[in-house]
């Protein structure tokens, strides 16, 4: 029934997304120097911008592109380069004893959990609503824009205080105290 | 509405249990902040996935409130990270065995 109702374009399409974010999720804990890794991440990131597209959240795909590949991971590159951090860790070594059976383990239980409540298919029953169906195109970013400046309108002001108090956050952080020495170099710098 | 949505849904499983896996096994507290990015981008794609298959447009505006969230929490933590590099020279995480700055 799924071969019959799907068109060979959009397999086409979702088939390249998923490669792209799955290769690049892989990519990520696997590559030893950081910036493989957040280039890998660049490649995730796409590749659910391009699923986002595919199920007509245009909005989202616009926004991820423009926030994760665009803001976050040039943040985390910017990062990574002013540390200098860009030597290669060892993955080999394993100073937890079974840290990482136990991380196979506990991956696998969470798989087979999300997998088998899948093939059972009661995710998707939950009650349909009549009016407000997620249009695509321009209407989509209508759609979205209406409901967060009046449904969500109250959360929409408490993450415009949030960011406010991130970035106030993170410049405290990260200066250096002028009047005396560095906050974050001590005595044993 | 050509591609079944539990298809996306087992897509954002797989990515999920990658960054999962990800953030227990490796030691850099910037892989691990990856990690979790990875993490948020898959419960992200089931957002939207919902959102589509239950005809609601709220799990698209959820979707937005948790990339704002992200966002900040990215800034603060690599605000963080960029401190403890400066006392402790390292970004592993098991650097970080004691409170004692």
């Amino acid at each position: 029934m799924i071969a019959m109702t799907t068109t060979w374009p959009d397999l086409i399409v979702f088939i390249a997304a998923a490669a792209m974010a799955v290769i690049g999720a892989l990519g990520i804990i696997t590559y030893r120097n950081p910036v493989h890794s957040a280039l890998s991440l660049i490649l995730t990131l796409l590749g659910v911008a391009i699923a986002f597209l595919e199920q007509e959240a245009h909005f989202l795909a616009a926004v991820q592109v423009i926030v994760y590949c665009g803001a976050i991971v040039v943040l985390f590159l910017f990062v990574i380069m002013f540390l200098g951090v860009d030597n290669k860790e060892d993955i080999s070594v394993e100073p937890l004893v079974a840290q990482r059976p136990m991380a196979y383990a506990s991956v696998v239980v969470t798989m087979v959990g999300i997998l088998a409540m899948l093939s059972r298919g009661g995710w998707s029953t939950g009650a349909q609503v009549a009016t407000g169906a997620s249009p695509g195109g321009a209407e989509n970013v209508q759609a979205v824009g209406s409901a967060v400046f009046t449904t969500y309108l109250f959360a929409f002001e408490a993450t415009a205080a949030l960011l406010i108090i991130a970035v106030v956050g993170a410049v405290l952080l990260a200066r250096r105290d002028r009047t005396g020495e560095s906050i974050s170099e001590g005595a044993d710098a | 509405m050509t591609i079944p949505e539990s298809w996306f849904l087992m897509l954002a499983a797989v990515i999920f249990g990658i960054g999962m896996f990800g953030l227990l096994t490796r030691r850099s507290a910037l892989i691990m902040f990856m990690c979790i990015e990875l993490m948020l981008n898959a419960v992200n794609l089931t957002f939207v996935t919902f959102s589509r298959s239950l005809h609601d447009i709220g799990g698209q505006a959820s979707v937005f409130f948790i990339l704002v969230v992200a966002a900040a929490e990215v800034t603060i933590g690599l605000a963080i990270v960029v401190a403890i590099f400066r006392r402790r020279q390292s970004t592993a995480v098991d650097e970080l065995s004691e409170l004692r700055g």
